[in-house]
């Protein structure tokens, strides 16, 4: 993926996430420590750290569901420590969130847990948002047979579409991934990849990705963040992070994995 | 934000339609059923978008709904992103097949009737499994005593039994002021109140303090064992142990019987003790006798056996409690429904068969006149 379009100096001032100066504790244990980054608007950004380094919870931060210790997290412009109730709605519903399992919710169908947002947060009635829900299940690449199904009766890879389809419910501008392509299996992990990237592309969405996967780095991020010394040590494509001599990323994406992936990427 | 909306443009007999404002899901409205209504069927020769602002699957999902996919070749070709989005939507594939046919109520009830008594039998069936199943680990550890997982059997025995104990004095505190009150009124009706003592020592120690231990250990244990080895199931966690040849028998569910069987009589104790203590100072203060004629009469007129009908239902109910918690968290399947309606029925089981056996205990003592 080509990051030309992005590497100009841009004014962040449209960048729908925006944190600056992010301080996380835990008691004593100290996550992060004034961590700052931007994701700027249409890109597919991705975080990659080790087991521990804080990914999850600075994606609970972002998205609200932790309150950082200190600085502040700016998401759409708005700051998320003094948001009142209605530009919360707002927000909530200009972004989607696809949890690590899928978090569909059990007592509701598929098609149900899709069409929930719509429910909830438009004018349409239930027919419609059944009705969008079989569009959306479509998209992730489901069959709306797929839609009266139990969550209880999927399989894994079939949840994480599912969530993916209910985080897309609503048409976001903006997309959270926490590990997407975790558990599945290399082929369902290459084919969902394969998706976000043409649904990012043809919706003109701003994905943030969580990630470990070194196949999706490459196969779906325009810029990835490293995070390593409770900071984002690094903004930056792939192919520039190759070249890095910070000891976590050469090991990272040099590596006998890195390499494999890299490889896999050029004969693609 | 501004709401979705259109204009049909009609002239030299071609249709123009031009799109206005917002197409998006939250600012669509109803607005496809009128663009439906107005067209009538009319097909579009071309699509205008100078109005048009932001454009999502949802839009597109009603426009294409609204026009019946009859939209011009180049539509929305000025506007690449909005485009690709109506390619997506309209390549998507979303017939469903049709759904089977609402069953009639009739049937509907018949059918949950005829599944309720199937239920029973498999219930019942699933029991007797469990019990056995109980009863063959229960020998193989007393042919093999070093299988006991003490630091278990310490653990629940902390947590169930040591754990319950304020609740249930405080519970049988109360019973055993409550009888007082109720016996001194009626019996002072008759002159009779001195025999307040002995309603109190005989009620508390014969039914209440086992049976109101037993329920609050039905509603303390029996959920608690149910919700975590419930979870524990629906977390893989009795499945990691089956495969490391740790029989789930083993380490949840015997010691959550043994804990319960060692402590329910010992909270049974306690609760004797609350509820004469809560009497005494009904009595004390109602009647006016004085705590050492409340102690010397209950020692004097109540028969040591009373004490002892009320203990001897302790290890019943505890072992009773112990076992339908135990067994309804391993019938836990995958979903968290089922953890809840196994949860609920656990503790229902309990409080019931714990009045239904008091019942029949009752019957035995009696007819052995004790």
């Amino acid at each position: 993926m080509s990051a030309a379009g992005y590497s100009a100096a841009k004014d962040d001032a449209d960048a729908p996430i925006v944190v600056r100066g992010l301080v996380n504790r835990f008691g004593d244990h100290t996550v992060h420590d004034g961590l700052n980054l931007t994701v700027r608007k249409g890109e597919v950004m991705g975080l990659v750290g080790g087991s521990g380094a804080g990914k999850t919870v600075l994606l609970n931060s972002i998205i609200g569901l932790r309150r950082p210790d200190e600085g502040e997290v700016r998401v759409f412009g708005k700051d998320m420590s003094d948001v009142d109730d209605a530009e919360m709605e707002e927000i909530e519903r200009r972004w989607g969130v696809l949890f690590q399992s899928g978090a569909l919710w059990s007592s509701l169908t598929v098609r149900e847990n899709v069409g929930a947002p719509v429910i909830e947060h438009t004018n349409l009635g239930p027919d419609l948002a059944d009705e969008i829900a079989d569009l959306k299940l479509a998209l992730v690449g489901l069959s709306p047979v797929a839609g009266d199904l139990k969550p209880s009766e999927l399989s894994g890879g079939m949840k994480k579409r599912v969530g993916l389809a209910r985080a897309l419910a609503l048409d976001p501008e903006l997309v959270f991934l926490d590990e997407p392509t975790a558990g599945l299996d290399p082929i369902g992990a290459a084919a969902f990849d394969t998706l976000i990237r043409d649904l990012a592309t043809n919706l003109g969405l701003t994905v943030f990705m969580v990630t470990h996967d070194l196949d999706s780095l490459y196969a779906v991020c325009d810029r990835v963040a490293v995070i390593a010394d409770k900071k984002i040590v690094a903004h930056a494509t792939v192919q520039e992070l190759e070249k890095s001599d910070h000891p976590w990323i050469r090991e990272y994406f040099l590596g006998p994995r890195g390499r494999a992936a890299a490889a896999a990427e050029e004969t693609t | 934000m501004q709401a979705a909306d259109f204009r049909i443009d009609s002239s030299a007999g071609k249709t123009r339609l031009v799109l206005i404002g917002d197409w998006t899901a939250t600012a669509l409205g109803q607005v496809g059923e009128r663009l439906a209504r107005a067209l009538g069927g009319a097909a579009i020769q071309s699509v205008a978008t100078e109005d048009l602002g932001r454009f999502d699957t949802t839009g597109a999902f009603a426009l294409l709904k609204a026009t019946g996919g009859a939209l011009p070749a180049e539509a929305l070709a000025e506007r690449p992103q909005a485009r690709r989005i109506l390619d997506l939507v309209s390549s998507a594939d979303t017939s469903r097949p049709p759904s089977a046919p609402r069953p009639d109520p009739i049937q509907k009830t018949l059918e949950k009737i005829g599944r309720g008594v199937a239920h029973i039998g498999v219930e019942l069936y699933r029991g007797l499994a469990f019990n056995g199943h109980l009863l063959a680990v229960t020998g193989r550890v007393l042919v093999n005593p070093r299988r006991i997982r003490w630091a278990a059997w310490f653990e629940q025995i902390e947590r169930a039994g040591l754990d319950a104990l304020p609740i249930v004095a405080v519970t049988t505190f109360f019973i055993g002021a409550v009888v007082a009150f109720l016996g001194a009124d009626l019996l002072q009706q008759f002159g009779a109140s001195v025999f307040v003592v002995e309603l109190i020592g005989v009620a508390v120690m014969r039914e209440f303090s086992v049976v109101i231990t037993a329920v609050l250990l039905a509603g303390r244990s029996a959920s608690s064992f149910a919700a975590e080895i419930g979870a524990m199931k629906m977390n893989q966690e009795v499945d990691a142990m089956r495969v490391l040849g740790v029989d789930p028998f083993d380490a949840l569910v015997l010691p959550r019987i043994v804990a319960l069987l060692l402590m329910t009589p010992l909270l049974t104790f306690v609760a004797d003790l609350s509820g004469l203590f809560g009497g005494a100072l009904v009595v004390w203060s109602k009647l006016d006798l004085s705590p050492a004629f409340y102690v010397e009469r209950i020692s004097q007129n109540i028969s040591a056996a009373h004490f002892w009908v009320g203990l001897s239902k302790a290890p019943v109910f505890a072992l009773v409690v112990a076992a339908i918690g135990c067994r309804q968290g391993l019938a836990v399947g995958g979903d968290v429904e089922s953890l809840g309606r196994r949860v609920t029925s656990a503790v229902v089981q309990a409080i019931f068969s714990i009045i239904a056996i008091d019942a029949v205990f009752a019957l035995i003592y009696l007819e052995m006149n004790v």
